[in-house]
Parts: structure tokens; C-alpha cells; sequence
């Protein structure tokens, strides 16, 4: 192990293309994960942000807050489902708002939800008619508290009175007032889908079970808070083809590994019969292998988180889908360092097959 | 005294194009405990491969196989491996040290392959380098060091684990008649002061007084 470590030391230049390789690999990998966390993360936070057990949908509306409708009736049976200890509504309305200090014809996309059940970072009582709380990312437009936004085709006034984090929904900055507050933008802006007293697009729900809580309805589908994140439009879709590319990033990975530790493992060939001849086992001489790739693929990791987290800092608030975490950071590199173990694989056979008769010119 | 090498019978029989090369047949050979062997004998003619069988880097056909004791003849490849680790030297044709090591690590090598002895072994070391007049090189690179005193470092990794017999494989091929001879002087010297048994691999009759007895092999056959 010492020797491949002292190999590493004194001949870095040997190491430097894997290196560099590997290292670009990883920035990829980082940079790729991070947009992908970014994209979600700008996609689920109002989902993400509340503090239930479940989300109820009407049965016809294929998870869809948009197509949903639960009217009072549906509601209060849902509320006498067995274990249901909480109950709220949910409404949401994805319109274009005029912010001070742009154009009349620049509009910034907001969602304003109207809100029951305080999501996390809100205060349990919703803010008073034309007040809510606005999504951080909206600062980066110029809204403070006090700011009026004016919503949609009839301008509806609402007053920023303070801040929440990471509440964005479809990639969109997110207000949130009350339930009265969202029926009037909506029923002001969308004329042709007014809602009635009492109607909501969604349930919050504390307790019980989704089929009890079905069943209680008769009319609902019933998610966990994650089951309906992976509802949302797009979210699967984008994860699975980032997954892909992420995939395939890491085969890249093992290829790059098994080509440069079988080539070296071939320059090797006479040291390690030597080595071979004096006592040293085909597994010590792989342990260094698999070390030397180990620590390249492990330098390719710092040299990436650094440059993921460089980059989550320079961008702006509201610029670039990029988020970096300690999380997809480490798996990166765990998804390296597998890689390069896989890739290692390769010479191993390369390895056994070493004759220590070769060192001092026996073999036949 | 236990000899340091006991060959009886010894064939090794290698297949090549569907046919059998005999490259050892029945060969017999005894070394002392502290016996110098020069084993002589033309390209061809086996020495390398009985140098091999005695070293446990290969293993006889048929025949028994015995150094120091241990009869290492029916040996699977694993014990071999600790067997060569713990028991025997080699010192290569082509030295063959490790390139990116100091002198003093490529003897420390020896340890770091086994079950490691640390200070034990870095103290051999030193004394080993010392007595090959080597100190003040320690820390070279073998880059940095003369064909002569790179022949002194493998001589040095071949006593690192006390062995019982060192094999010399040509040892002085590649160097000139005059360092070649000051070379196997030093082979005979640290030999005899440490008692330990050598065979010298060569086809240069001129070094095989340095040898306290000769061995010559021809077809594989060896006539002592």
C-alpha cells in the first residue's frame, strides 16, 4: 500500500491525465445533480413546505391541483375519517403579477396559494384579506415587505407583509394568504373557473390513512406529501432522464478508470513480477491499485465539490435551477468511488495473471 | 546442519506447441548451509528454471524440493508466495529495483510485502545498507545511483528477510569485467559473514572462483 502511495507522491505527473479526466467527470456528475436538486427543489417546495401526512385530490382530477375540486360536503366527510386529527384547505393560482419597478409589460409568473394549515415558516393564522407572504426567490425582483404585487388581468393588490424559504411550485415564487384571498384572485382573474364558497383544490391532512380517508369520501384519491411531489407535472419525467445522464456519466467514469489502471497495470507488468518473486500476494499488489484509484477518483470529488459549491454561490437567487447539498455531493463522489472500484476491476485479472517467473526471465 | 538446499529428482517439464520441453531432468543438487554454488551452463540449459524451482517461483513436475527444512515441493501457489517472502533473496538479472523508491525503501519493500515488522525492519535496513556501504545513499533514487550500487541495493533486499538461501540470477550481465568481479566479491563477502547459502546463476566462467563449488547443467542435467 505504501509503495502506491509513494508512487502517487513522487510521480504525480503519471496520475495527472486520470486525474484531470476524473475530475472533469465529477464537476459533470456534481453539476448535473445539483440542476437536477435545483429543478425539484424549484418544481416541489410548496409541496414540500407542508406540514401533513397526506394530500387529498378529487378522484377525477389525476393528482392534478390545477383540475382538483373538493367542495364543503367532500370535505367535512374527510374530516370525520377515522384517525384524521387536522384537516385544511389548499387553493392555488399560477397568474402572471406586475412588481414595482418593472415594466407594465414585465410580468413576473407568481403562484398565490391560499393556505389553511400553515406549511413550514408560515404563521398558523393566514395573513389578513390582500396580505401574503411571498417565496425569498421573489426578493431577487425587487419585492421587500410592504412591496404590492398586483395579480393578473385585474390587478388584484397584495401586499407583501414577509418572507418564506423554499416554497417555489413549478418553477414559479410562491405567495401564500388565505383561502379568501385565493378565491377572490381567482374568481377576479379566471372568471371561467370560479370557485364556490367553501371549495378548495386540495386537502391537507394530519392522521388517518389515505384508504380511510378515501373511502370516508367517496368522491377522493389520496396521496402521502411524497406520492404527490412525484404527481406533480414533469418531476418524474425530469428525474428519470437526469438519472440517465447521470448514469451514463458514471459508466463513462468506470471506462476512463479501467482504460488508465489497465494501461498502467501493463507498464507495471515487470515490477510486479519482481515484487511478485519477493513475497508480495496478486491482492496486495490490486490493494494498490484499487488505492491509487481510490485516492484520484477521491482528489476528482474535492476538486468538483469545490467547484459545485463555487458555483451555487455566484449564481443569483431566481438565476440558474442550481442547488448544491452535502448529500448529492457525497453521493457523487460514493457514485466515483464505485466506479472506480468497478473500473479497477479490470486489471485484476491482469494482475493474477503476473508471473514472478517472468523477473528472472523462467517463464516458458 | 540442516542443508540450505536439498534437489532430488527434480523434472520440469513445459508444454509448448502441443509438445513437452524438458527443461530440468532429474536433476540433483545440494547446498550447504553456508555454501556459495556457482551454477554454470549454457543459454538454454535449464539454470534459470532450477533457480526458479529453488526459489519456489516455479514448481517441479516431479521431484522433491527441499530448503532449509521445508519440503516445499507439493506447495500450493499461496504457500509458495510466503514461502519466497520469508524464506529466500533474489537478486535479478536486471536488478529490477523499484524505480519511484530510495534505496532505503526498496529494501524496506521486502517488509511492507509481508506482515510487517516496522522498526524492526527499518533497523535492518539501516544495518543492512551500512554494511553494503551504502548509508550516505540512503535516500537516493535508484536513477540516482551507479550500476554498482544498485547491484549492492538488490543484494541488500535480498538479505532484508534472513534468508536461509539467495539465488543471484546472472548478477553480473550487465556490468563490466572489473565491477562485475568487485560485485561477486561482495556477493562472497556478505555470504560468508552472514553464513547464508547462495547459488550464483551464470554463464561467466571467470566469476565461478568466487564460488566455493561448481555445478555445471547442460540439457538440464546437472554434473557437479
Amino acid at each position: 500500500m505504501s509503495i502506491a502511495l509513494r508512487e502517487l507522491r513522487r510521480r504525480p505527473g503519471r496520475f495527472v491525465v486520470a486525474t484531470a479526466i476524473m475530475t472533469l467527470i465529477a464537476i459533470l456528475l456534481m453539476f448535473l445533480g445539483g440542476l437536477l436538486d435545483g429543478l425539484t427543489k424549484g418544481n416541489t417546495g410548496a409541496f414540500r413546505a407542508q406540514r401533513a401526512d397526506f394530500m387529498v385530490f378529487s378522484a377525477t382530477s389525476q393528482d392534478s391541483l390545477v383540475r382538483s375540486r373538493i367542495d364543503p360536503a367532500v370535505r367535512a366527510r374527510a374530516e370525520r375519517a377515522p384517525g384524521v386529527t387536522a384537516v385544511g384547505g389548499l387553493g392555488s393560482l399560477q397568474i402572471g403579477s406586475r412588481v414595482p419597478g418593472h415594466g407594465p409589460r414585465d410580468l413576473v409568473p407568481v403562484v398565490l396559494f391560499g393556505y389553511e394549515l400553515a406549511p413550514r415558516g408560515l404563521p398558523a393564522r393566514p395573513p389578513a384579506r390582500g396580505e401574503a407572504y411571498a417565496d425569498d426567490v421573489l426578493r431577487s425582483e425587487g419585492v421587500r415587505a410592504g412591496t404590492v404585487i398586483r395579480l393578473g388581468p385585474q390587478r388584484t393588490p397584495i401586499r407583501v407583509i414577509g418572507f418564506v424559504n423554499d416554497t417555489e411550485y413549478s418553477g414559479q415564487p410562491t405567495l401564500w394568504g388565505s383561502l379568501g384571498n385565493w378565491r377572490a384572485a381567482q374568481d377576479a382573474n379566471r372568471p371561467g373557473s370560479r370557485v364556490g364558497p367553501g371549495v378548495t383544490q386540495a386537502l391537507v391532512v394530519r392522521g388517518g390513512t389515505p384508504e380511510a380517508i378515501d373511502r370516508a369520501t367517496g368522491a377522493t384519491h389520496t396521496l402521502t406529501v411524497d406520492g404527490a411531489i412525484r404527481k406533480l407535472p414533469g418531476v418524474s419525467q425530469q428525474e428519470s432522464v437526469f438519472n440517465q445522464i447521470i448514469g451514463v456519466t458514471v459508466v463513462i467514469a468506470v471506462v476512463v478508470v479501467a482504460l488508465f489502471f489497465a494501461l498502467i497495470t501493463v507498464e507495471r507488468v515487470a515490477l510486479y513480477g519482481v515484487l511478485k518473486a519477493i513475497g508480495a500476494s496478486s491482492g496486495t499488489l490490486f490493494a494498490g491499485v484499487l488505492l491509487q484509484a481510490v485516492l484520484v477518483t477521491l482528489a476528482a470529488g474535492a476538486v468538483g465539490a469545490a467547484a459545485a459549491l463555487a458555483l451555487d454561490a455566484v449564481i443569483p437567487p431566481g438565476g440558474i435551477p442550481f442547488t448544491t447539498s452535502a448529500g448529492r455531493l457525497l453521493a457523487s463522489v460514493a457514485f466515483l468511488l464505485v466506479a472506480a472500484v468497478i473500473g479497477c476491476a479490470f486489471s485484476l485479472r491482469r494482475v493474477l495473471r503476473v508471473d514472478p517467473a517472468a523477473a528472472i526471465g523462467g517463464a516458458q | 546442519m540442516t542443508p540450505a538446499l536439498d534437489m532430488e529428482a527434480v523434472r520440469k517439464v513445459y508444454k509448448s506447441g502441443g509438445e513437452e520441453v524438458v527443461a530440468l531432468d532429474h536433476a540433483d543438487l545440494a547446498v550447504g548451509s553456508d555454501e556459495i554454488v556457482a551454477l554454470v551452463g549454457p543459454s538454454g540449459s535449464g539454470k534459470t528454471t532450477l533457480c526458479s524451482i529453488a526459489g519456489g517461483i516455479l514448481a517441479p513436475t516431479s521431484g522433491r524440493v527441499v530448503v532449509g527444512g521445508d519440503d516445499i515441493s507439493g506447495y500450493s501457489a499461496r504457500e509458495l508466495t510466503e514461502f519466497r517472502r520469508e524464506k529466500v533473496g533474489f537478486v535479478f538479472q536486471t536488478v529490477n529495483l523499484v524505480p519511484f523508491l530510495t534505496a532505503r525503501e526498496n529494501l524496506l519493500v521486502v517488509d511492507e510485502v509481508g506482515r510487517r515488522t516496522g522498526r524492526a525492519a527499518r533497523r535492518r535496513g539501516d544495518t543492512l545498507l551500512e554494511e553494503l556501504g551504502l548509508a550516505d545513499r540512503a535516500n537516493n533514487l535508484p536513477g540516482q545511483l551507479s550500476g554498482g550500487q544498485k547491484q549492492r541495493v538488490a543484494i541488500g533486499r535480498a538479505l532484508m528477510n534472513d534468508p536461509v538461501l539467495v539465488l543471484f540470477d546472472e548478477p553480473t550481465s550487465a556490468l563490466d569485467t572489473k565491477l562485475g568481479e568487485q560485485v561477486v566479491g561482495l556477493i562472497r563477502e556478505e555470504m560468508k559473514r552472514r553464513g547464508t547459502a547462495a547459488i550464483i546463476v551464470t554463464h561467466d566462467e571467470r566469476i565461478t572462483h568466487h564460488a566455493d563449488r561448481t555445478a555445471h547443467i547442460t540439457d538440464g542435467r546437472i554434473a557437479a
